[in-house]
């Protein structure tokens, strides 16, 4: 009886224990659970990240150097530009296998998936076009002629515009998506890389790497409304080169990679000023959201990590160790 | 400033590209800026390299000039600008200002020089070349860039005195700082050679041992040559200890004899074995794989120094013709020597112009044969406003002012 009584004592102390660990880690980790992919551009690994426990899961051989990566409309496939592989690679996200490929023209470096989740839309950089893929009939439908070395890519919420960087002509390239032509031009800062519209579409921002800048450019006028320069004390300004960007669905914040600086700059996107530079890891070049955007996880290419960044809190939380060279990032919900 | 492409572009890729084609070829309708670049390129006879593997390459500095036309004219459909290049070749012994003057009278007031220094400087002072602009892309001569600066010439290919800094500061991060410094016959060795020397006081080395190889180079294709080589150079190589032998043979007449036959086990570096050089074909960082691709698919062959020094050239003045909507030629240079110019140049930072001395500053590979071993300038050597401006001669050392 007193063993017993004893026992239970300590039974009940052991679960009240674990109630109280089990609230706190809820409390303290995000809730919804949604995964992490990220390629390594040297390992030719997809790592598999848990958005829970922040811990890789898994690590997937791919095709020789991924890079730009996309997700499925409905989050159960991944598709890999395996640069030097030539083509696509599509990853099914339920067995974490390869199912086949896509042709993509030749050293695919970015994609992004059309708005009905029909098309792909590939860079070649070495052959300055942009190749748009047929997701289902596994073909290429037709390639458009762009500036030197296309890069960024990236589709206006409406599904009417492909804005494509081309990191020699230094341009953004405005086409339409009905008639598949190029109707504009805006001439942008050195090696533009990275286009990303804003929620409402209104805008679209690009980055230019070795100019410095960020071109925020009016999507009807297709003018530069305003370019974005970054300052960081102790830092020279040869090595503040932003890349990815992400802006917020509410469109009030943008976050920009700004690489070998190893910095996120967090923008406030009505008065265009910088609000906070976050330390990261190392050649920060790639941003994504979590699901609900309480966090951002970035790819730092030379210190081989991701970092998360608190959103609320505006502050670096964590960083986890995944392949080599770490390149593109997606969340699946 | 730029006209949608949709005027020009047809409606499928198969006629986008032939009408490219007619872009590139020249007649074009009335609003297209065309802009000439004129290259005296100096006839340097047949070279013949050490290595089996290193092509015999004819037209130094032509095809990467070629390759900077074609990018321009890809942006220049969008901005409704076209470039084109006339190639003049002249004999060593031919009148240089004459080759000059005959593209000048076809109006062309860009011009890139791959001459020796004297000539250039007989080309820069000619009294009509005062409305041209000219990119030096071939003469390292420090004295260009040191007393002899001139209002209109522009150097997109680095001095002796950037190369040998670039070297000295990366055997200053190993510590190698004892050096046996081996010295060619031509009068070009020997200027490369002061251009170390100066390195070496600058970064902290110490010349330990120097000597002169004066041996006739002699047939460069032969069937027994090793057994002559290996004997000679580990005799010639009996000196006091050292870390690293630095060759300046520029001629490359010896220099790849040297590694794996010195009497000591050291490394060979200089201008064969560990290199500083403005671009090699073993470079593939920083986008350099795709733009290495396209060059080696046209040409055939490795991009050199001078190639990307042409294009550096090239590219200088399609960057300042469409950020300054122009083709004037004071326009072009005032922007191109502003503050305002960057150009991106697959080194992984921006490079620009010197406003002192009209020097490109670029960061510079050290290379092997067969890969890139570091970049300089290296962590750790800091400057007041570029850390690139510690190679070669800085602000306060040069004799030219702005």
């Amino acid at each position: 009886m007193v063993l017993n009584r004893s026992l239970k004592r300590n039974v009940d102390t052991l679960l009240h224990g674990m109630a109280v660990f089990v609230l706190l880690t809820l409390l303290s980790m995000p809730v919804t659970a949604y995964t992490i992919y990220v390629s390594s551009e040297k390992d030719n690994k997809i790592s598999v990240i848990d958005g829970k426990s922040l811990k890789v899961l898994d690590e997937v051989s791919v095709g020789e150097r991924p890079r730009g990566i996309a997700l499925s409309k409905d989050g159960n496939t991944l598709y890999i530009c395996t640069s030097d592989a030539d083509h696509i690679e599509v990853l099914d996200l339920q067995t974490l296998k390869v199912s086949h490929t896509l042709p993509s023209g030749p050293d695919p470096e970015l994609l992004v998936l059309g708005p009905q989740g029909k098309y792909l839309y590939a860079a070649n950089e070495d052959d300055n076009m942009v190749t748009l893929v047929d997701i289902d009939k596994r073909s290429k439908v037709t390639e458009i002629q762009v500036g030197v070395e296309p890069e960024g890519m990236g589709i206006s919420p409406d599904g009417k515009w492909l804005v494509n960087t081309s990191e020699t002509t230094n341009m953004a390239h405005f086409i339409n998506l009905q008639t598949m032509k190029i109707e504009d031009n805006v001439l942008v800062d050195q090696r533009p890389r990275v286009a990303q519209f804003s929620n409402d579409g209104k805008q679209v921002w690009v980055s230019s790497e070795i100019g410095g800048t960020v071109s925020v450019i009016d999507t009807q006028s297709r003018k530069i409304l305003t370019k974005i320069n970054f300052e960081i004390p102790g830092i020279h300004k040869e090595l503040i080169q932003p890349v990815g960007i992400q802006i917020s669905a509410d469109g009030k914040q943008a976050f920009v990679a700004l690489g070998p600086a190893a910095r996120v700059a967090v923008i406030d996107t009505n008065t265009f000023e910088i609000k906070k530079y976050l330390l990261v890891g190392q050649r920060v070049w790639n941003l994504a959201f979590s699901p609900d955007e309480k966090f951002v996880f970035t790819t730092n290419g030379v210190s081989n990590d991701v970092s998360v960044i608190d959103v609320g809190r505006l502050k670096v939380k964590k960083s986890i160790r995944v392949g080599r060279l770490p390149w593109g990032i997606v969340v699946r919900p | 400033m730029i006209k949608p492409l949709s005027k020009i572009v047809a409606m499928n890729i198969q006629s986008t590209i032939i009408l490219v084609g007619i872009l590139f070829l020249a007649p074009l309708h009335a609003d297209v800026l065309n802009i000439q670049i004129g290259l005296i390129t100096q006839e340097e006879g047949r070279h013949i390299p050490l290595s089996l593997l290193q092509p015999e390459i004819e037209d130094i500095g032509e095809s990467g000039s070629e390759q900077g036309i074609k990018d321009n004219n890809t942006t220049g459909q969008f901005t409704d600008q076209s470039f084109t290049l006339t190639v003049k070749k002249v004999k060593p012994d031919e009148p240089i200002k004459q080759a000059f003057k005959e593209l000048h009278d076809q109006g062309i007031r860009l011009f890139l020089l791959n001459l020796p220094a004297e000539k250039i400087l007989r080309v820069v002072d000619h009294p009509v070349a005062k409305s041209s602009l000219l990119f030096n892309i071939g003469a390292t001569d420090d004295n260009l860039r040191l007393t002899d600066c001139r209002a209109n010439l522009l150097h997109t290919i680095p001095s002796r005195a950037m190369m040998a800094d670039a070297l000295a500061q990366y055997l200053a991060w190993k510590r190698w700082n004892e050096w046996f410094l081996v010295v060619g016959r031509h009068p070009q060795d020997r200027a490369f050679a002061a251009s170390l020397k100066r390195a070496a006081k600058r970064f902290g080395h110490k010349i330990v041992e120097q000597k002169a190889w004066n041996f006739e180079p002699g047939a460069r294709r032969t069937d027994s040559g090793h057994t002559r080589e290996q004997q000679v150079v580990n005799e010639f190589s009996q000196v006091g200890d050292y870390d690293i032998l630095i060759v300046a043979d520029e001629a490359d007449e010896f220099g790849e004899f040297l590694p794996y036959r010195t009497y000591l086990p050291r490394p060979v570096g200089g201008t064969q074995g560990l290199s500083a050089v403005a671009w090699s074909g073993v470079h593939e960082q920083w986008g350099a794989t795709q733009f290495q691709r396209r060059f080696n698919q046209q040409y055939g062959r490795r991009m050199t120094d001078r190639d990307f020094s042409a294009w550096l050239a090239v590219r200088s003045i399609e960057e300042a013709a469409s950020r300054t909507a122009s083709g004037e030629i004071e326009k072009l240079k005032s922007y191109i020597i502003s503050s305002k110019f960057n150009l991106a140049a697959f080194k992984g930072r921006p490079v620009s112009f010197r406003d002192w001395n009209h020097q490109l500053r670029q960061p510079l590979l050290i290379t092997s044969a067969k890969l890139v071993i570091s970049v300089s300038p290296q962590k750790g050597f800091l400057h007041q406003f570029t850390t690139l401006d510690t190679l070669g001669y800085d602000r306060p050392e040069s004799r030219c002012k702005k």
